[in-house]
């Protein structure tokens, strides 16, 4: 793995009046990492995580996101990142092909590069039969993979993932693991937030978040060595116990 | 790396035009598979159209009324044919007896009664001179009004026939004109509130409820993390509904002027174009609709209280705006459709040109420009 850092954040805070969401995060994220972003409900996590993107304007500290800033440079940002949200977020009323289009589309890609990834893409996934049906109709695993698929078109420096295998069968999840690698072995960094404790097994590394504060962050198996703990599930039961906050 | 696209290789203006055009081409894919929103673009003006041009309409037809006979003679039953040739009433019974007539009228389906006296056409002879009694159900007085200038009308038509010497003899006769609508049709005011009805309705909802829609699906997040302009998300939701709109105005003309015979007597480029000024103003407010609501149910419900009910009340089409109140005809001014509304009345109907209203034009043009501004600034841009 190189040490080349792609995502730095300092004393990252957010605060909505009174309440403070994410308080002085200050992580470092390498190239080609997969990075997870665990805590529970109500942690601060997709706050974190929005700032990262430029959705949202941190209250104080620093972030670099690729070598851009997230106060002044979230246009440079937005070019070199990629989102998948917690809610499927493909147009279900367009067909495979239309979305893939139209979102190299908005990604600023070109027709010949629109259609030598959109075939890659539609290979790829093994959807050769289904690029011209209505993406609504697909089971939801191979939306999943989709909507990965998509994200990751526009080859983007880090690609953020927020609870992606939400609902999903194992299989299905193991599949949209392999997806995670090989996006990663290709260089792309991969920021990620879950609630399976298997899932955070298969990151390089781990953070997390507690009460809006960062309270661990190291290697699966330098935290379980660290809580005694035997699998990560003990890991986040130690730490999330003592939470405060209350999910939302 | 594709990025790169974006630092050196393509020109910068050509990729965000193709990125324009990709969300246009996505908007219009939205509208033409959701055959709810289809419905609601086509069928409401149509619809509206037809309620009004053959449902609600104020002009009196078919009447039935009642005479009351008592002369019984040729110049009698000469009235009488021509009173039932004209399409307005319709000569339910003919009686000899005045006893009737309470009777006929609480029955409900009586709204008049001529009462034609004994000896009317030897009098006509002898004395040019008798008279026609009219009776007519007052419960509804504006009915009752029409129903009386409408058999006078025709009474007076008959004198002049019979005795064409009469005219002018002795009396003073009122020549009634009545300019850019003589047959009184209920069309040449109803045709321009629809068109300003179905305009707002249609765009305010559209545009909301397909704003809001992006945000209940999480797709506006996706939206708004890609290097795509946020206000470019505005515009290129605006444009498949600019140009449906514009098409559903050319339906409403089409089907008034084939179904309702209604003139286009000043310029059709200015009628077009006071209706793109109408159709920005409709999508500022879907816009800022948009900006305060969650939910596609709310917008929905938003749009319609917000937009059917001043459209209905203070534009003028339905209530004159004359008659109210001054608080009230205050609050017209700030409705935009009562200025579309004038606008168009005097280009289709009295064939004004722009110099008749371009003072209409600049307010309306103000309305959309303030809304337009306002709708943007407000739009949010990051979640918070």
């Amino acid at each position: 793995m190189q040490n080349e850092v792609v995502i730095k954040t300092d004393k990252l805070t957010k605060r909505f009046g009174e309440f403070v969401a994410t308080n002085e995060m200050s992580i470092e994220v390498y190239k080609g990492e997969i990075f997870g972003f665990l805590g529970a409900n109500g942690a601060g996590k997709t706050t974190a995580m929005r700032m990262l993107c430029g959705l949202s304007l941190p209250s104080s500290g620093s972030a670099t996101i690729a070598g851009f800033d997230v106060y002044t440079q979230t246009e440079e940002i937005k070019k070199n990142i990629g989102y998948m949200s917690q809610k499927f977020s493909l147009y279900e009323d367009l067909n495979v092909l239309e979305n893939i289009r139209f979102f190299g589309g908005i990604y600023g890609l070109n027709n010949q590069q629109l259609k030598q990834k959109s075939e890659a893409l539609i290979e790829g996934l093994g959807l050769n039969n289904e690029s011209k049906k209505l993406v609504g109709a697909l089971p939801l695993g191979w939306k999943q993979k989709l909507a990965f698929s998509v994200a990751i078109l526009h080859e983007p420096k880090i690609v953020f993932l927020d609870e992606p295998t939400g609902g999903v069968d194992p299989v299905t999840r193991r599949q949209f693991w392999d997806m995670i690698y090989d996006a990663s072995n290709k260089g792309i960094t991969v920021f990620v937030t879950t609630h399976y404790m298997d899932e955070a097994e298969y990151c390089n590394r781990i953070s997390m978040m507690v009460d809006g504060y960062v309270r661990a962050l190291d290697t699966p198996t330098e935290l379980k060595k660290k809580y005694g703990a035997k699998s990560m599930d003990d890991v986040f039961f130690e730490l999330a116990r003592g939470a405060k906050r209350k999910a939302d | 790396m594709f990025f790169l696209n974006w630092q050196e290789g393509q020109n910068v203006k050509q990729i965000k035009m193709k990125q324009f055009i990709t969300f246009v081409r996505k908007e219009f894919y939205h509208v033409f598979r959701d055959p709810k929103t289809l419905l609601l673009l086509f069928g409401m003006p149509i619809a509206q159209i037809v309620l009004f041009g053959f449902a609600l309409t104020n002009e009196i037809k078919n009447t039935h009324i009642v005479v009351c006979d008592y002369a019984n003679d040729n110049a009698s039953h000469r009235l009488i044919n021509k009173i039932e040739a004209s399409k307005n009433f319709e000569v339910a019974k003919i009686i000899m007896d005045h006893r009737e007539i309470e009777s006929a009228f609480k029955s409900g389906k009586i709204k008049m009664t001529i009462v034609i006296p004994p000896n009317f056409e030897s009098d006509l002879k002898h004395f040019n001179k008798t008279q026609i009694e009219i009776i007519a159900d007052a419960s509804d007085p504006n009915t009752a009004n029409s129903l009386n200038n409408y058999a006078s009308n025709i009474i007076m038509d008959y004198q002049n026939e019979v005795m064409p010497e009469s005219k002018g003899f002795m009396q003073i006769n009122t020549q009634i004109r009545m300019f850019y609508n003589p047959e009184l049709k209920g069309a040449y005011n109803f045709v321009p509130g629809v068109m300003a009805l179905v305009l707002l309705l249609v765009c305010v909802l559209m545009t909301s409820v397909s704003i809001v829609r992006e945000k209940e699906l999480g797709t506006m997040e996706i939206l708004l993390v890609s290097p795509f302009n946020p206000i470019l998300v505005i515009v290129s939701k605006a444009v498949p509904y600019f140009f449906l709109s514009l098409v559903n105005l050319s339906v409403i003309l089409l089907l008034s002027t084939t179904l309702m015979h209604m003139p286009i007597n000043g310029s059709i480029v200015l009628l077009y174009f006071a209706s793109a000024i109408l159709i920005l103003t409709a999508l500022a407010l879907g816009l800022l609709i948009s900006n305060v609501t969650n939910s596609q149910q709310a917008a929905m419900l938003i749009s319609l209280m917000g937009m059917l009910m001043p459209t209905l009340l203070f534009t003028g089409f339905m209530f004159p705006i004359e008659n109210m109140p001054l608080p009230l005809q205050f609050i017209t001014n700030i409705v935009p459709s009562k200025w579309y509304y004038i606008i168009v009345k005097s280009v289709m109907i009295k064939g004004l040109g722009i110099a008749s209203v371009w003072k209409e034009m600049l307010i309306l043009s103000g309305m959309a420009l303030f809304l337009l501004v306002v709708s943007v600034k407000k739009f949010k841009i990051r979640l918070e």
